[in-house]
């Protein structure tokens, strides 16, 4: 029988089998983008304010499967591993933290690769059409808010209780998707909301994925900083808070 | 080394991995003066005791008598308040790394996620002490070893509580340890499961691995162990070999026909006799004489006995009389 040769790849391959495993994540990373892009895209009902509306949604819908992948994903399987005493166990081991980040890391990274194998397909063939993008900015936009959301749901992790961190992330990403600049334009929210909306990791990670992918951003420099600030800051509390037990 | 073993599970001979062998003079584990505080509540205090490779020491003890803080002291899990331990000559915090190379874990419940099936935990288990360990342990021998052949490909959430607990084991001895912590390793397990998990813990310990077991159960510990270490309210109320530790507790039953009227005894007997029932008696510590001082004056009396049996007190017996009868 195979074993791996190496602890962070032991535990990388059980990430991913437990990955696999658990179809509820699979249906929030992978299925509900596909239906928000092919539903919208090809409903055209959303007043994007852009000439083809599938500029406006390709990159909204590439920030919320990040979301989904880095922040609810890890999020509520951390939460769940730590209640299930899972990380209580891998303690006693040689394993260590720092490897079992990165096999948490690789895990999200690799999800999100299949996430971009599936919805950019998916966008091309609703008539996204792809030919200004910046590829190298988009890949660091998807890098610096992955960071920012896995240590906002690292964070949530730390904290709560199993179930209730389960509705914690749930309840956010519900949230963010509504107010995140996403699938809804800032402009079609109440100023004051859209106010908070534009500071908030998911308004920016869909700011500068448009400006990456359409370079039609709301307002680009700003975004950038909002989203640095909340991927400096953001997993450094979780560090802080983050209870192992 | 010793050649492998080969144990019987459930019918199928199967070869119990080798583990290494050390100094079985020196203690490998040693507890010196421990104490864990939880903000002024004193959950340990200044304990001590030893462990030796090649022995299963017992550690028992009412529930918040302060056995999982010293345990998990010992794994690294938690840091001492004051005072030292040293496992393997090593510090379970400072050298954790090193230590966990050498230690298995079996936790009293979880640390399993519940989808994961049996042999790909055991699978990863046994590649997570892939650079500390020139061979690997087998993960499909481990799984034999504890009995879940049938069940390896079942999701953990759907096994009963004893194939846990087994899965649990398996678990612990993926990193082939030169010293093993269990908690509770039988709780929940049925009579079969019982005798495998029995089985394994003896033969670790004759293989020279330094055994600790924490459980409530004291018949399933006295069949096992070498040593106990017997804590209350924090402290070690007493540790030994288990021989010593019943030895000093000597018992002698007594059941007669009818029920005697100890009024009517003189005090230098009826002041041992303690009354467990009617008709039923015990003495503790009897000094020498007693007892057939005592047989020769029911004789006397014409008064029948049933039983007249010394020997050293059960495990149990020594614990309730330590602890109050709280286990």
């Amino acid at each position: 029988m195979k074993v791996s040769s190496s602890p962070f790849r032991a535990q990388l391959r059980a990430e991913l089998q437990i990955l696999a495993r658990n179809g509820e994540q699979l249906l929030l990373t992978l299925i509900i983008p596909v239906i928000l892009l092919v539903f919208f895209g090809t409903t055209d009902v959303l007043p994007t304010g852009f000439d083809d509306h599938m500029d406006f949604l390709t990159p909204g819908i590439i920030a919320l499967a990040i979301m989904s992948s880095s922040m609810v994903s890890l999020g509520i399987a951390t939460g769940f591993e730590r209640s299930y005493k899972v990380l209580k166990r891998l303690g006693v081991t040689p394993l260590g933290r720092p490897r079992w980040l990165a096999a948490k890391i690789v895990t999200v990274l690799l999800m999100q690769i299949v996430q971009l194998i599936i919805l950019i397909p998916v966008a091309l063939l609703l008539d996204w059409q792809s030919d200004d993008a910046q590829w190298l900015l988009a890949v660091a936009a998807v890098a610096v808010g992955s960071v920012a959301f896995a240590g906002l749901g690292l964070f949530i992790a730390g904290r709560l209780r199993a179930e209730i961190n389960l509705a914690a992330q749930n309840g956010l990403y519900l949230l963010l998707l509504l107010l995140g600049g996403m699938v809804i334009p800032f402009d079609e929210l109440p100023a004051p909301v859209a106010a908070v909306a534009k500071v908030l990791p998911s308004g920016a990670l869909a700011d500068v994925l448009r400006d990456a992918l359409v370079g039609q951003a709301d307002r680009p420099g700003t975004s950038w900083i909002v989203l640095g600030i909340w991927a400096v800051l953001t997993p450094v509390i979780a560090a802080a808070t983050f209870r192992w037990e | 080394m010793l050649p492998a073993p080969t144990t019987k599970v459930r019918g199928v001979s199967v070869d119990v991995p080798s583990f290494s062998r050390i100094n079985r003079d020196e203690p490998s584990l040693v507890v010196d003066h421990l104490s864990v505080r939880y903000g002024d509540l004193v959950a340990v205090d200044a304990v001590s005791f030893s462990a030796y490779a090649g022995q299963v020491t017992a550690v028992l003890g009412p529930n918040g008598a302060g056995k999982t803080s010293t345990i998990e002291v010992c794994e690294g899990l938690r840091r001492a308040s004051s005072g030292h331990v040293r496992v393997l000559g090593l510090d379970p915090t400072k050298d954790h790394r090193a230590l966990a190379n050498e230690m298995g874990v079996m936790l009293q419940e979880g640390g399993i996620y519940p989808s994961a099936r049996p042999i790909d935990v055991v699978r990863q288990f046994c590649g997570l002490y892939g650079s500390g360990k020139t061979q690997f342990a087998n993960p499909q021998e481990l799984i034999d070893l504890v009995g879940l052949t049938e069940r390896q490909k079942t999701s953990w959430r759907r096994l009963s509580g004893g194939e846990k607990q087994r899965l649990s084991l398996a678990l612990a001895l993926a990193s082939q340890p030169r010293i093993i912590f269990l908690d509770e390793p039988t709780s929940g397990v049925d009579v079969n499961g019982r005798a495998t998990i029995r089985d394994i813990i003896r033969r670790l310990a004759d293989d020279g691995v330094t055994v600790i077991l924490a459980t409530h159960e004291l018949d399933e510990a006295e069949k096992i162990c070498d040593r106990v270490v017997i804590f209350d309210k924090g402290k070690v109320l007493v540790e030994g070999t288990l021989d010593d530790v019943r030895k000093a507790r000597r018992t002698v039953r007594l059941r007669t026909v009818r029920p005697l009227m100890l009024d009517d005894m003189p005090e230098n007997l009826a002041g041992w006799l303690i009354e467990d029932a009617p008709c039923d008696y015990s003495i503790e510590d009897a000094p020498q004489g007693l007892i057939a001082a005592l047989a020769v004056w029911l004789s006397e009396r014409g008064i029948d006995v049933v039983e007249l049996r010394t020997g050293m007190a059960s495990l149990e017996d020594v614990f309730k009389k330590l602890t109050g009868g709280e286990s």
